[in-house]
């Protein structure tokens, strides 16, 4: 069942590195993970990988797979074929640290940036309530692993450092979205923030990192697209954006 | 579960990967699984190709959560022993769960002992102390030598390969199922093992090499091994997580001790420590007919209904199990998980 499988690897740090080839045995049912950790094993112990629960959940694996950008625990090795070079890169949007491990900071500097839930003044702790309707409306946001692979597609940032300090990028785009649509939340004004602070303006909604997604979130449906929608809506006249609707529908 | 499970196995009855079949699309319908399963129905569908909403998956035990860890002091979470200002909350601390945790009680365990004891019993000692303790320069100096040893072995031994023979030495012999003979052959190939491990080595350069944390870490998972061997081979009997082929059945007597580990040159000593008595107001928010199984008939003399010794040793000998005790078993079962 087992066989031996092409392998092709960044290896190198900030000031720079290159491909090196490997063949590494490959068993039934195997990830690209456990195939990079069998050549880490037995080939190249100083092999720098960051991961964690094999699993899909926690979101540290991610590189970019004969150029796509995935999670190396959930791709599959019977997805190539056996005579197939298999290709793994560290994420480009960010800087290397060492071989597959990136510096992703820059999700975090986001993140710390992006004004937190407001909780409302005249509710305790305790006394907070939802309905159901509404914790299933963001539910899907809250589904994010943090893998940062949408923030790493996006053609934004991606090859694009200038445009780093104003645009925080899809993974923040899906948290406003969600605190704009929580009914407790304070803040009045996520989609302006979003508009104004965030970069929200420089997506064209081309669906790329929706595309990556490991948990499928449609970050350019429901989360970018309503929130451009409803920048407008506020921003100009009501009549104006109905029109823009229209347009758009009957373009689509 | 798990020990059903082993023992299906062993009986020839596995299924092809040496695991079991668990079969729910039989019993919910496709929505219920997706809903109430997410992850579950995602990862099977994403990693085997199995859809669990109409065939069913084949799963195995494995090792979840560790009961054991480091001995603390219950109110203030700082670690018994000799190393003033340790503090120690979460999976790493011990005896918070007793032999088995229920699921969903890491979490709030994190929460509450995370703030409340490690975090505001921490920053309590560090206002207290005032002067900052000085490290003596020679420790410095001693561990890092000591951390820079691996690259400095030349015809050392291979970390990862290391680790995989840590790993498969646990899993056979301190796994799931125990006995004194593979408990005491696992105390020796550890010991075996502990030579070949203070010769690890590492290659490469010291930014984010795995090899290197896992050479330094190699020390510390072969400690705890040690540590978990050698107080399963003590325990002669099986509760919770720990399970004695060779004493199957659950000892009150034993439940009355903890068994703390310490090391010394020889390796790891372990030594029974009387656990504190459970105050009698708490006893007695049981009816005494669902402490039967756990305690001692002497300590039950404190319970309300107590009485003498040879009262309660009839009351257990009459083995009336009430609504109280199955419905305690009721809750038990559903709140199991993860
Ligand atoms: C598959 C699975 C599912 C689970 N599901 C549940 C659940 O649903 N509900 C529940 O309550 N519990 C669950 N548990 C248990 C629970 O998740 C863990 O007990 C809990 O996360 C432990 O948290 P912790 O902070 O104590 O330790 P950890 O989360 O293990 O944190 C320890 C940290 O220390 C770091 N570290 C280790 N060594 C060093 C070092 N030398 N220097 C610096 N840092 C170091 C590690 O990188 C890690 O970040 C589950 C466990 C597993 C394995
Ligand atoms: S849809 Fe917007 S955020 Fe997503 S990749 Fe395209 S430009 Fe970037
Ligand atoms: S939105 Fe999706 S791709 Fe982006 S970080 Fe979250 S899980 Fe990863
Ligand atoms: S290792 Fe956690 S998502 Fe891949």
């Amino acid at each position: 069942m087992g066989y031996d499988a092409k392998l092709r690897v960044w290896r190198g740090d900030d000031e720079g590195g290159e491909l090196k080839d490997f063949t590494v045995e490959v068993n039934e049912g195997e990830v690209v993970l456990d195939v990079i950790h069998r050549l880490q094993a037995t080939q190249a112990p100083d092999l720098a990988v960051r991961w964690n629960c094999k699993a899909g959940k926690c979101g540290s694996c991610s590189a970019e797979v004969n150029g796509r950008p995935r999670l190396m625990c959930m791709t599959r090795m019977n997805t190539f074929t056996e005579q197939e070079t298999v290709t793994v890169t560290p994420l480009r949007t960010f800087p290397v640290v060492r071989d597959l491990v990136t510096d992703v900071s820059f999700n975090y500097e986001k993140a710390l940036e992006m004004p937190a839930f407001q909780p409302p003044a005249e509710l305790k702790p305790g006394e907070y309530r939802m309905a159901q309707v509404d914790v299933e409306r963001s539910q899907e946001f809250r589904k994010c692993i943090e893998c940062f692979l949408c923030q790493n597609t996006c053609h934004v940032v991606r090859d694009h450092d200038e445009n780093k300090p104003a645009f925080s990028g899809p993974r923040m785009f899906i948290r406003a979205a969600e605190l704009d649509m929580h009914p407790l939340d304070a803040a009045e004004n996520r989609k302006e923030f979003a508009q104004e602070s965030q970069g929200l303006g420089m997506c064209n909604i081309t669906k790329c990192c929706t595309e990556v997604c490991p948990e499928g979130i449609h970050i350019t449906d429901n989360a970018i697209i309503p929130m451009k929608e409803r920048v407008v809506d506020r921003k100009y006249d009501p009549l104006v954006w109905l029109g823009s609707k229209i347009f758009k529908r009957a373009g689509a | 579960m798990a020990r059903a499970i082993n023992s299906e196995i062993k009986a020839g009855r596995g299924s092809p990967h040496g695991g079991i079949f668990l079969d729910i699309a039989s019993r919910r319908t496709p929505e219920y699984i997706r809903k109430r399963l997410p992850s579950m129905y995602h990862q099977f569908k994403e990693l085997a190709d199995v859809d669990i909403t109409a065939e069913p998956m084949e799963i195995g035990p494995t090792c979840h959560y560790v009961m054991g860890g480091v001995e603390v002091d219950p109110d203030s979470a700082a670690a018994r022993g000799s190393i003033e200002g340790l503090f120690a909350a979460g999976e790493v601390s011990g005896g918070m769960h007793g032999s088995n945790r229920l699921g969903g009680n890491s979490l709030s365990d994190l929460l509450v002992f995370g703030r409340r004891r490690a975090g505001v019993g921490a920053a309590e000692y560090a206002t207290k102390i005032g002067e900052r303790p000085k490290v003596a320069q020679s420790d410095v100096d001693e561990a890092v030598t000591e951390a820079l040893a691996p690259f400095t072995r030349d015809s050392g031994e291979n970390p990862f390969a290391l680790q995989a023979e840590l790993q498969q030495n646990m899993n056979d012999l301190v796994g799931l199922i125990r006995t004194a003979d593979e408990l005491e052959q696992a105390i020796k190939r550890l010991q075996e093992l502990a030579a070949r491990v203070h010769n690890a080595a590492a290659t490469g350069g010291r930014a984010y090499n795995p090899s290197w944390h896992l050479a330094l870490d190699l020390r510390n998972m072969l400690l705890v091994s040690e540590c978990a061997a050698k107080a399963a081979l003590m325990r002669q009997e099986s509760r919770g997580g720990h399970t004695r082929d060779d004493f199957p059945k659950m000892d009150p007597v034993w439940r009355k001790v903890n068994l703390i580990c310490k090391l010394d040159e020889s390796g790891v000593q372990v030594v029974k420590q009387d656990i504190p008595e459970i105050p009698t107001r708490l006893l007695d928010l049981f009816e005494i007919d669902e402490l039967h199984k756990y305690m001692t008939d002497e300590e039950l003399t404190r319970h309300r209904d107590g009485g003498s010794l040879s009262d309660t040793t009839a009351a257990s000998e009459g083995g009336a199990v009430n609504g109280v005790r199955r419905e305690t078993a009721r809750l038990a079962r559903r709140r199991r998980g993860w």
